[in-house]
């Protein structure tokens, strides 16, 4: 399968999913500049972590004009995947192409560890290879993780199963304690309505080898190179 | 804009001694015009020409097998094999945190950050080394709560994973705390970039931000003591942007992929002076630069202010000549600013132009190798004698040792400091294999099966009581750290945070210090490769402890070496590595416990710590050894409870008997040193032994792990605890003085 990972300025975990596409699961994975237009030939764009243009402004919100985010709205609207990994998360919903917000985490301070989060549904070509209710352990790390949404969306996001992963405890329990920035629901990922794009708080890239601690997330990746989701193959 | 004439009151106003400005007036042959003043007073501060320590940072080791860059450079380099370079050093930046914690933080990241990458390093790992006063005081909390925040706004935007370093407390810091910032960068050994304008004709570029008036002068500030009014000179301190830097940063590695690049440096500490007449002088050139070409985000800038200026996220650098579109075009892809400013000139001057008019003109060699350099008067100062009188005698025993060891745990310098490192971005790059809260942060290096170990220590109380002994327990104990972690101690990089130099007690305390850490150096075979001193930490004449903070690297010969101090499985053997003597002196446990800051600290004996060293790594890289925690701050006893409860996913207790006959509370928390707590599977043990043998090192079981509960007794104790209760005393210490659960 053909990666390919947006970089805007200022987004500092393009190599880490390179590294964990090629290196760990052997496939192509390129870099695609934030100015580029023409984004042809790629089965996935992932939007990886970051800060991109700063985010000195509400996060995402400048990231979301860069030039190449048009072509991703085509891929998108082709039904080709995209994955958002935290700021690419934050970028996809100002975009509009997730719905809901990530507002500042109810603890006002930066976050940077492991989590549980519960795979809700396994009805997407993200979480396929995974087990309904599975309990992942993947770190996060973001200022702005708290998700939320109005009452008529959430209501829709439960009504279309488009909720996909919620933070739990290591049981698999939902509590308070469990959720580590206050998201609406607990809710940790979601994606649109033709499912085809996902956004997620939790690195999934940093728990894929057993020697840093998790290979949970490993799942996300194998679930998409097992989905043959393959973007040719829908297009013509 | 007028000049004002050079007066007394103007020169004793740039912090130079009438001596210094006769040796300027004899340098140029005339008067020095207001801008060269200026340059001269900021390339002469302490903080930049090193004036007062030099001649005691000669005594330090700086060569070695594998050191590939010692002291003199943007930073050290030490070689990791397989073609790979270490690039890494240390720098404070206490007194712009003092004034404004927020930027001062986040600027002292920026700036080390910048001193890697313009070495051709890739920053992968930052550590930080922050002393404060005590939390109880609301001032402290909040110049606490700006520096982490300062180091997480700046480092996790910038994109450098913060993965380790240690916060202590201390009355002394209150009005003075430290910020010490050390920064690692890996590079192809094959192409490493140095700080030299080479090639008459070749033209030097300013890339990067624009330049403001911030941080004038920020270089003198951080050369004198603070007073009531120090917060008044908040303009002295500059402000960060991580997102500008983050493109610095890519934009200078993928120029130094080109053949482009002759030499760069960045714009730090006194901003485009420095690093102009720095990259001269170790070029052996001169520089002439045209200020009018230098791009502001001001008006109607002086050039006083814009050679003075310390604007961050600044480099300079020079080119080939003929290269100038390639390193445009690469600038431009960042959308940064890359514009020739002048050329290096083959007479060895450093040449200002503000259009036609010359505004500076001297000697780059004058104000960068031709400094002053003092010897200042030395004297052990009158109270030394009385700090280290202890009769431990008249220290009451304590009558619940549970109470201590909890009262120990919930001590802000020894409890979880969690709650300041998850607000930092340690996984970044996924490298990080062993991340804070450990004893080193360990990290992979990517495409090889090695690692390297990182620890930053440094107790100023020791010092404080005997600089000498200080300065050797900061090199052994961090050493130790990186042991316990799995590595071999290479190299080392320090900040040397001290008072005022002209004080003769100070003056003593530095030299002794670094005699001390010479000594651990050479024994310990660890040389130092750069560093930073800070001086005048001191506020209305009270000076902080002295400070010597170490930051050590070593390396894993495999990945696989790397070790924790939690306990992995029950039933495991645990053993004490060393002799536990009635070291109380200097102790967390007579400050807390009894409010004494008194005696002298443990005896160390190098060849001792040397062999204990040697002995732990061995069975470590044997496969023996499943955790592995120094003893330090709090004891055996803070040792074996932290290997019991830091990891959170998995507590788990352990029964210990001891049986030596020495004062139960040295026993359980004195500091003696060169010890280490072992676990292991008990089918190991004999050939543990075999292997202390050979070293000479005493090593003795002492229980078990495994349960819910800490048990440890002896002759005239027995302490026996839920892990429960020792985790809410640990864990919870810190974030309850910030309101938090």
């Amino acid at each position: 399968m053909k990666f390919g990972i947006i970089v805007f300025p200022g987004s500092n975990c393009e190599r880490d999913c390179q590294w964990v596409l090629r290196t760990v699961l052997g496939q192509e994975a390129e870099l695609i500049w934030h100015k580029e237009r023409d984004v042809e030939g790629y089965d996935c764009l992932v939007l990886p972590g970051g800060f991109a243009h700063g985010d000195y402004l509400r996060t995402g919100a400048i990231a979301r004009f860069s030039p190449v985010m048009e072509a991703v709205e085509r891929h998108a609207r082709r039904g080709g995947l995209v994955l958002g990994i935290c700021n690419g998360f934050q970028i996809l919903c100002e975009a509009g192409l997730l719905p809901g917000v990530l507002l500042r985490n109810a603890s006002l301070s930066f976050i940077c560890r492991h989590v549980h989060i519960r795979v809700e549904t396994t009805g997407t070509p993200f979480t396929a290879a995974c087990t309904a209710g599975q309990v992942l352990r993947i770190p996060i790390n973001h200022n702005e993780g708290r998700f939320y949404a109005d009452a008529e969306t959430l209501a829709r996001l439960k009504g279309n199963d488009q909720m996909v992963f919620r933070y739990v405890t290591s049981a698999g329990e939902i509590s308070g304690e469990a959720n580590p920035n206050g998201s609406l629901d607990h809710i940790a990922g979601v994606c649109n309505e033709q499912r085809n794009v996902l956004g997620l708080m939790p690195h999934p890239e940093r728990a894929a080898e057993a020697l840093l601690g998790s290979t949970d997330g490993r799942l996300l990746f194998e679930s998409i190179i097992g989905s043959g989701h393959v973007l040719s193959s829908i297009r013509r | 804009m007028k000049e004002p004439a050079i007066t007394q009151e103007i020169v004793a106003g740039h912090q130079l001694t009438p001596e210094e400005y006769g040796r300027i007036l004899e340098i140029l042959g005339r008067e020095p015009t207001w801008t060269e003043l200026g340059i001269f007073s900021v390339m002469w501060s302490e903080h930049c020409s090193y004036k007062s320590s030099k001649v005691h940072l000669q005594h330090f080791p700086t060569a070695g097998p594998g050191i590939l860059q010692g002291p003199g450079e943007n930073a050290g380099v030490v070689d990791l094999g397989d073609g790979l370079a270490a690039v890494f050093k240390m720098e404070s930046h206490n007194h712009p945190s003092y004034i404004e914690p927020y930027q001062g933080a986040a600027t002292g990241v920026g700036g080390i950050i910048r001193d890697i990458f313009t070495m051709g390093a890739r920053p992968i790992v930052l550590l930080d080394s922050l002393r404060f006063g005590p939390l109880a005081e609301p001032k402290n909390r909040y110049l606490m709560g700006r520096v982490v925040a300062g180091i997480s706004g700046y480092g996790n935007a910038v994109g450098v994973p913060t993965a380790g370093g240690e916060v202590v407390f201390a009355d002394c810091y209150s009005h003075n705390p430290l910020v010490n910032v050390l920064c690692l960068g890996i590079a192809p050994v094959d192409k490493l970039f140095f700080a030299r304008a080479g090639g008459i004709g070749n033209p030097v570029i300013y890339v990067g931000a624009k330049t403001g008036r911030d941080g004038i002068h920020g270089a003198t500030m951080a050369s004198e003591t603070f007073d009531e009014k120090s917060e008044e000179r908040r303009p002295t301190v500059q402000v960060g942007d991580p997102f500008r830097e983050k493109l610095l940063i890519e934009a200078c590695l993928e120029l130094m992929q080109t053949d482009a690049l002759v030499g760069i440096q960045d714009m730090g500490a006194a901003g485009l002076t420095c690093s102009s007449c720095e990259m001269a002088s170790r070029g052996g050139t001169g520089v002439e630069i045209d200020l009018r070409l230098v791009p502001r985000r001001e008006e109607g800038m002086s050039p006083y202010e814009v050679m003075l200026s310390e604007s961050q996220e600044r480099m300079l650098l020079v080119a080939r000549q003929g290269a100038e579109a390639t390193v445009r075009e690469i600038f431009a892809k960042y959308d940064l600013d890359a514009v020739v400013v002048g050329r290096v000139t083959g007479d060895g001057m450093m040449r200002v132009r503000d259009g036609e008019r010359v505004v500076v003109s001297i000697p780059a060699k004058a104000l960068v190798d031709d400094v002053p350099v003092y010897d200042r008067p030395r004297a052990r100062p009158a109270w030394q004698d009385e700090v280290q009188r202890l009769n431990i005698a008249e220290i009451p025993l304590p009558r619940d040792y549970g109470d201590i060891l909890l009262r120990l745990l919930a001590s802000p310098t020894i409890a979880s400091k969690a709650m300041v490192w998850e607000q930092y971005d340690h996984m970044l790059f996924l490298n990080t294999v062993v991340g804070p809260g450990s004893d080193a942060v360990v990290l992979r290096l990517k495409g090889t099966e090695r690692g390297i170990a990182l620890a930053t220590d440094g107790n100023g109380r020791y010092t404080f009581l005997d600089p000498f002994t200080g300065g050797m327990i900061a090199v052994a104990e961090a050493a130790r750290n990186v042991v316990a972690s799995g590595a071999e101690p290479v190299a080392m990089t320090n900040c040397l945070n001290f008072g005022d130099p002209t004080r003769p007690e100070i003056s003593w305390q530095f030299a002794e210090a670094v005699r001390g850490m010479a000594a651990a150096c050479r024994a310990l075979q660890t040389p130092v490769t750069g560093g930073n001193v800070s001086l005048y930490n001191e506020t209305m004449g009270q000076a902080i402890f002295p400070t010597p903070i170490v930051g050590m690297l070593g390396i894993l010969s495999h990945i696989s070496h790397a070790t924790t101090q939690a306990w992995k499985d029950a039933e495991d053997v645990v053993v004490l590595v060393g002799e536990t003597r009635e070291d109380l002196g200097g102790s967390e446990y007579l400050k807390v416990c009894h409010g004494l800051v008194q005696g002298r600290p443990p005896m160390i004996d190098l060849e001792t710590e040397r062999r204990v060293q040697r002995f732990c790594l061995e069975a470590i890289r044997a496969g023996l050894i499943r955790s592995a925690h120094d003893c330090s701050d709090g004891g055996l006893a803070v040792a074996l409870a932290e290997c019991s409860i830091s990891n959170p996913e998995r507590p788990m207790g352990v029964e210990v008997s001891l049986a030596e006959s020495i004062r139960p509370d040295a026993l359980l928390f004195g500091e003696s040193q060169s010890r280490i707590v072992l676990s292991l599977r008990e089918a190991d043990l004999k050939q543990l032994g075999e292997i202390a043998d050979r070293h000479g090192v005493a090593v003795r079981p002492i229980g078990r792990t495994g349960g819910p509960r800490f048990i440890c007794r002896g002759p005239g104790f027995h302490v026996n605890l839920p892990l429960t209760l020792l985790d809410q005393a640990w864990r919870g210490a810190v974030p309850a003085y910030f309101g938090r659960r």
